[in-house]
């Protein structure tokens, strides 16, 4: 049945948008949502990079490595011996064993091979110094580590002293720049999904440009025909961040499956706890709530330009 | 300058219009409309009727003198008060500017919708004011699915839906046979002997006769004559339904 033979005296049922409204089919949902799935990803990075420095910097803190640097087997024992005795007697040292000779040919095995590590390598192959694994109690100056390499070197003259956290704080440095850079990813994806949203506003506003006209004229205000907009943008860019959301989830599943099957102690603490999960699933709320902003700021500018 | 008294709606004082740095489409228009009056603004095409509609619906501001409606300077009014008063006029445009993608019942509905009133509210009345203008089986009619005579009458039911106070019409019956422009002018006089003021804009002379106590606004070349001597020596006849 077409409208001219609909019959009479029967007043639709429901309220007719007064700007055509078309959910989910401009490009604008399908740009929020890739825009909040990169968002999401990003800030899953930044978080899991967070989760990483803190469990390392847990696991080093007060960590110090004694080496015993000599090329002598009987000689480097001997020091190592002596060095872990005068170390029980330092105040402040909670914890130290000497690295067995296995978890240290282990350690040098994947780059040394065999030949370097096997039995009889201390002749022929490539002396690898002793390594006593201490925790000390306390901040971990530079000060308290030349304290102790002093009281060390009369019984173990070949002993060198470094922090454990030493060794990671270009690793610290490159997870907290990753982390910056994440923030940055978020900060520039917020922009170009506000320019989007700009645009989207724009265009929109231009195509109904007739019919705000005539809304105007009919006495509607700039607030309701901004609230219709808004209303319409606010709709698509929450529908566009909700399926952003759901694909970013599925990536950073299978992005954490892989990592820990890595097994590397590194990325052991990196998995996201509900508190991240909370973060990452405000993403689509707060870039919902920005395009409503950015939509309703340009339509309310645009329209002060009329009359 | 004077200013509006309690009983005028309208008042024109030495105004000028002109689009962009171009001549003056409108010079030194002065008048006064009244509560109630049935009114024609006459002129040749070109004269400038259309832009002194435009003005008087609020589409357009001077580019001086001053013009005072319902006794507020529409002129110096803030932008967030020009709504309420656009809500007391009703306008029917001379290319109807229905909105394309809403029924007739929408269209009609419109002014409602915009000035708050309630779907449960609105239904019964834009029900009644298309059989008015007997357009009842239509309501649900796309304006492309209309004839320009039935768009002509959405249009006109749309302008008088809210009960304005004054009523402006441009060429309202410009698009329709001279059976339906006559059925047109006795639904504005209808309204007239409500209490609405109607301005009605048309180039043709013929109509002005059939509307025996309507007030005559000539424009020649952007500027007013004063033919019946209306605008001068305004007329004094109640207010309100007759």
């Amino acid at each position: 049945m077409n409208d001219e033979a609909r019959p009479p005296a029967k007043a639709p049922r429901r309220a007719a948008e007064i700007v055509p409204q078309a959910r989910m089919s401009g490009p604008i949902p399908w740009v929020i949502a890739i825009m909040v799935a990169l968002m999401a990803i990003a800030a899953a990075g930044g978080l899991a990079l967070r989760n990483t420095g803190n469990a390392a910097a847990v696991e080093l803190s007060g960590g110090i490595t004694i080496q015993i640097i000599e090329a002598r087997p009987a000689e480097r024992e001997r020091q190592a011996a002596a060095a872990l005795a005068v170390l029980k007697q330092v105040q402040g040292i909670t914890e130290a064993r000497i690295v067995p000779q296995e978890e240290l040919d282990a350690l040098v095995e994947p780059w040394l091979g065999d030949a370097a590590t096997g039995a009889g390598a201390d002749e022929a192959g490539v002396p690898v110094p002793a390594l006593i694994d201490a925790r000390l109690s306390g901040a971990l100056t530079p000060e308290r580590l030349a304290k102790l390499q002093a009281v060390l070197r009369p019984a173990a003259p070949s002993a060198r002293v470094d922090a454990q956290s030493t060794w990671l704080k270009p690793v610290f440095g490159a997870v907290v720049s990753l982390q910056w850079l994440a923030l940055a990813l978020i900060v520039l994806l917020s922009c170009a999904t506000g320019a989007a949203v700009l645009l989207a506003a724009r265009t929109a506003l231009g195509n109904n440009r007739e019919t705000i006209e005539i809304v105007h004229l009919l006495g509607g205000s700039d607030a309701q025909i901004a609230g219709i907009f808004q209303r319409s943008i606010g709709i698509d860019a929450a529908s566009g961040g909700v399926a952003g959301l759901a694909a970013a989830i599925v990536v950073i599943a299978l992005l954490g499956r892989s990592f820990a099957a890595l097994q590397a102690g590194i990325v052991t603490g990196s998995a996201l706890g509900w508190t991240d999960w909370a973060a990452i699933a405000l993403i689509p709320v707060v870039v919902a709530a920005l395009a409503t902003v950015t939509a309703r700021w340009t339509v309310m500018r645009a329209l002060r330009r009329m009359l | 300058m004077t200013h509006p008294g309690e009983g005028e709606i309208v008042q024109f004082d030495n105004v000028g219009l002109r689009y962009g740095t171009g001549r003056e489409v409108l010079s030194d228009v002065s008048f006064t409309l009244y509560p109630g009056c049935f009114y024609f603004l006459t002129g040749a095409s070109g004269a400038g009727k259309t832009s002194l509609l435009k003005l008087l619906y609020l589409a357009q501001r001077p580019s001086r003198g001053a013009i005072h409606m319902f006794g507020t300077d529409a002129i110096t009014l803030p932008r967030e008060r020009l709504p309420m008063l656009r809500r007391r006029l009703g306008v029917v445009f001379q290319d109807f500017r229905l909105v394309p993608h809403l029924s007739a019942f929408d269209n009609v509905a419109l002014p409602l919708r915009v000035a708050g009133v309630a779907e449960r509210d609105l239904a019964q009345p834009v029900a009644d004011m298309l059989e008015w203008v007997g357009l009842a089986d239509r309501m649900s009619a796309r304006p492309a699915t209309l004839s320009g005579g039935e768009q002509q009458r959405v249009a006109i039911a749309r302008a008088v839906i809210g009960r304005p106070q004054m009523l402006v019409a441009d060429e309202p019956t410009g698009n329709v046979d001279p059976e339906m422009a006559v059925k047109l002018l006795r639904l504005f006089e209808a309204l007239n002997r409500l209490g609405t003021t109607v301005v009605v804009a048309t180039h043709d002379a013929h109509l002005l006769r059939k509307v025996p106590d309507s007030l005559i606004i000539r424009l020649d070349k952007g500027r007013v004559s004063d033919p019946t001597g209306a605008l001068r020596y305004p007329p004094r006849r109640p207010v309100g339904p007759a």
